[in-house]
């Protein structure tokens, strides 16, 4: 550490950069899961992917506490309302995984209940297709998200 | 077994051959046609007489162009038996028209119905006299049309998106 | 997202004292709900007095779906429906289609076995996480970690066996697809040693665990007339002391042949029913044991030309078998007209197709009996007058799948 720092103890940086750094490695996801895909992302947090190796691991289950939304599983127009009132809830800045076919593009399920992709309603940051997608996917998908953050960042004030 | 399925079934047809008119067998299960009218007290025999006691599944199947009358409720029955060792099992029917879609709701008789009933109400829009809460179980309640009849198109996602479109106007109650 | 609400009351405790009634929204994203279920609860204090559930969030219409595809199209709708146990949904509906076609008799003994294996596979994969979960809803977050554990083994062997790890859709109208992996059968036999020991590390976490004990035993009671009359199953059902299970009273898959025993509680409360799900996944390991030592060789689909696929290689090399593909494809299977209903018995409890069929290769309607929608019925019956914390007990002990609810 000293040595990296070059024996005087300190560092330059840029706020922004500070700050970006901060937020990608503690992430606190807000985990909206309905169906099939939540099985997966509940597999992501659990024993073998492990996802606190991202460091988002701290699920938050209210949506105050939380800056990423995992929207995993089938959306359909009667939650589409709750769904999109968790989302206002939570405090900027603020990121949506949309994880599984449902939540991209309606999925399997082109039917009358179902919302065809919750982008209809909500500002998704990235999109993972699969049917369930596979942990490894959702992860890519926070890694993506942390890279998001790094370059573009948000407005620190 | 104790008891073969066939003489429960026999024993209920001698019993209700009145409200009985018809019978029908495809795979080895036996569907008892029952009159409308005498539907609830069919229901009250079948379980106090007959020891039904077990309700596995209320359905409707919407006969749209193809038969007349155009409903038909699908009600399916268990027979545990004393010692849980018989396996019989009823199919009954009844035809519902279609300038009367109404039906004795059966959930005073077996609380489990309640739910499947509701669903059917849901799905195919018809009515239940005498049930305890009929509302709507799987669509917002202010939500029109009927899902499962055949009339309505699967991707007709129209009165889903009003009542979407509303509930975010309104808040979430 | 849970919200308050106040309602006054009359203050008519007779005390003098005057006392709110709350009312408490709990749901549709809740963590214990597991999935989105909302439950209105109305208090007293800490007392339910009334809870009304609110379902229908996951209503995404498979039964309209299905009447408008081939049957060969529906397999893949049927697990996401009890994402839980998508293999049981698989079997359970091929079963039905089988029954329909009238070809049960005609399905070699491989299949049959392999489905078997598979199935209680299914069994155990739903009951770990049924029981992780409950656990961790209480408070227990270890037992959580060490089911997933189990439950990615058995994603390996489905895996394996047919590509995918959760919606598995495998077995085929008429057998199998292809024939069982090459290591299938070392992958159980491995599963089988390790597997037993996860169950009693699970015990021990938990069975004696006086924190366990105290926030289950006697909590969530439902009695066996109830459970009955509200039309419960599964281990719902059997935690109350009734011993019905559909693998003994209607033995599809030959499961007569098998040597197990139906675990019955005896309370009737969260307890008992979490012990039956511990003593069922340790049948079902007998059950797998049993049906690996006999699993034959042979065939593993039928011989019926106009119901099951010609095998990939006959398509590529000869002509009437690449005919044969297409016009199945295509058309898809007609069964005769009539309808039947098919029960497995699943690991919620009874999984019910009932399928009525015009003659031509859609469905004219499909119904699925869902078990959890009828098992949480009882949800409301079961916490009146219990403590608020008391209702998570319950739902977690229910072991519901919101798929399977709203379908
Ligand atoms: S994308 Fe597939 S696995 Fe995911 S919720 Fe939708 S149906 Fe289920």
């Amino acid at each position: 550490m000293n040595s990296s720092l070059g024996g005087d103890g300190f560092l330059t940086t840029t706020i922004n950069y500070i700050a970006n750094w901060g937020r990608k490695n503690s992430l606190w996801p807000m985990p909206f899961g309905t169906a099939c895909c939540a099985i997966e992302m509940m597999g992501a947090f659990a024993s073998r992917y492990d996802i606190s190796r991202f460091g988002a691991e701290v699920a938050r289950f209210s949506p105050r506490q939380a800056d990423l939304m995992i929207v995993s599983g089938t959306i359909t127009y009667k939650l589409a309302s709750v769904c999109r009132r968790i989302y206002d809830q939570m405090p900027n800045p603020k990121w949506v995984i949309a994880m599984g076919s449902c939540t991209c593009g309606g999925g399997p399920f082109d039917s009358y209940a179902v919302v065809q992709g919750i982008d209809e309603f909500l500002p998704v940051d990235v999109y993972v297709g699969g049917c369930p997608p596979r942990p490894e996917a959702l992860i890519d998908a926070i890694m993506k998200i942390q890279k998001k953050i790094e370059n573009e960042g948000a407005p620190i004030i | 077994m104790s008891v073969d399925s066939d003489s429960v079934i026999g024993s209920i047809r001698s019993q209700f051959e009145s409200s009985i008119y018809k019978t029908y067998s495809f795979r080895d299960e036996t569907t008892l046609f029952v009159k409308k009218e005498s539907f609830l007290k069919f229901c009250r025999s079948l379980k106090q007489d007959f020891k039904f006691t077990y309700v596995i599944d209320i359905t409707a199947v919407d006969y749209l162009d193809i038969r007349v009358p155009r409903y038909e409720m699908v009600y399916l029955f268990h027979r545990f038996g004393d010692d849980y060792d018989e396996n019989i099992r009823i199919r009954i029917k009844v035809e519902l028209e279609d300038s009367d879609i109404t039906i004795d709701s059966i959930t005073p008789i077996w609380s489990g119905a309640n739910w499947l009933e509701r669903e059917v109400l849901d799905m195919f829009g018809i009515e239940f006299r005498g049930h305890p809460d009929p509302r709507r179980i799987l669509m917002p309640e202010d939500y029109k049309p009927h899902p499962l009849r055949k009339d309505f198109d699967v991707r007709n996602r129209q009165p889903s998106k009003e009542s979407f479109e509303k509930e975010l106007k309104e808040g979430f109650e | 997202m849970e919200r308050v609400e106040f309602i006054t009351e009359s203050p008519d405790s007779g005390d003098g004292v005057s006392t709110k009634s709350m009312m408490l929204n709990m749901g549709p994203q809740h963590p214990a709900t597991h999935g989105v279920l909302r439950i209105v609860l109305h208090l007293d204090g800490e007392i339910v007095v009334k809870a009304v559930p609110y379902i229908g969030y996951l209503h995404r219409g498979i039964e309209k779906l299905c009447e408008n595809i081939t049957y060969q199209q529906c397999l893949p709708y049927t697990d996401r429906m009890d994402y839980l146990a998508a293999i049981c949904n698989n079997i359970g509906f091929i079963l039905t289609v089988e029954k329909l076609l009238g070809i049960e008799d005609e399905i070699p003994e491989r299949a049959k076995v392999a489905e078997v294996i598979l199935f209680e596979l299914g069994r155990i994969e739903s009951h770990m996480v049924g029981i992780g979960t409950h656990a961790l809803d209480l408070g227990a977050m270890t037992a959580f970690f060490y089911c997933f554990k189990e439950r990615e083994r058995i994603y390996d062997i489905l895996e394996l066996v047919c590509g995918a790890r959760l919606t598995t859709s495998y077995p085929r109208v008429g057998g199998l697809p292809l024939d069982l992996p090459e290591d299938f059968e070392e992958k159980i036999r491995n599963f089988l040693k390790i597997f037993p020991e996860t169950i009693d590390e699970v015990d021990k976490l938990l069975t004696r665990n006086k924190i366990w004990v105290n926030r289950t035993k006697g909590v969530a009671y439902i009695s066996a007339e109830d459970a009955i009359n509200l039309g419960l199953s599964g281990p719902n059902l059997r935690g109350s002391g009734v011993p019905h299970d559909l693998r003994k009273s209607n033995p599809y898959l030959d499961y007569d042949k098998y040597d197990f025993e139906i675990p019955v509680g005896t309370d009737g409360d969260a307890y008992s029913r979490y012990l039956c799900r511990m003593e069922e996944m340790r049948q079902s390991v007998k059950i797998i044991e049993q049906a690996i030592n006999n699993l034959p060789d042979g065939p593993y689909a039928a011989d019926l030309p106009e119901i099951v696929l010609p095998k990939k290689e006959l398509v590529y090399t000869k002509m009437e078998s690449l005919i044969r593909h297409f016009v199945l494809v295509y058309e898809g299977l007609k069964p005769p007209v009539g309808e039947v209903y098919h029960g497995v018995e699943n690991p919620k409890g009874e999984l019910g197709y009932y399928l009525v069929s015009d003659g031509t290769a859609k469905p004219y309607r499909m119904r699925v009996r869902g078990p959890s929608f009828v098992n949480m019925q009882a949800i409301a019956q079961m916490v009146k007058g219990a403590f608020l914390a008391d209702v998570i007990t319950a739902i977690g002990s229910l072991d519901i799948v919101l798929g399977e609810i709203d379908r």
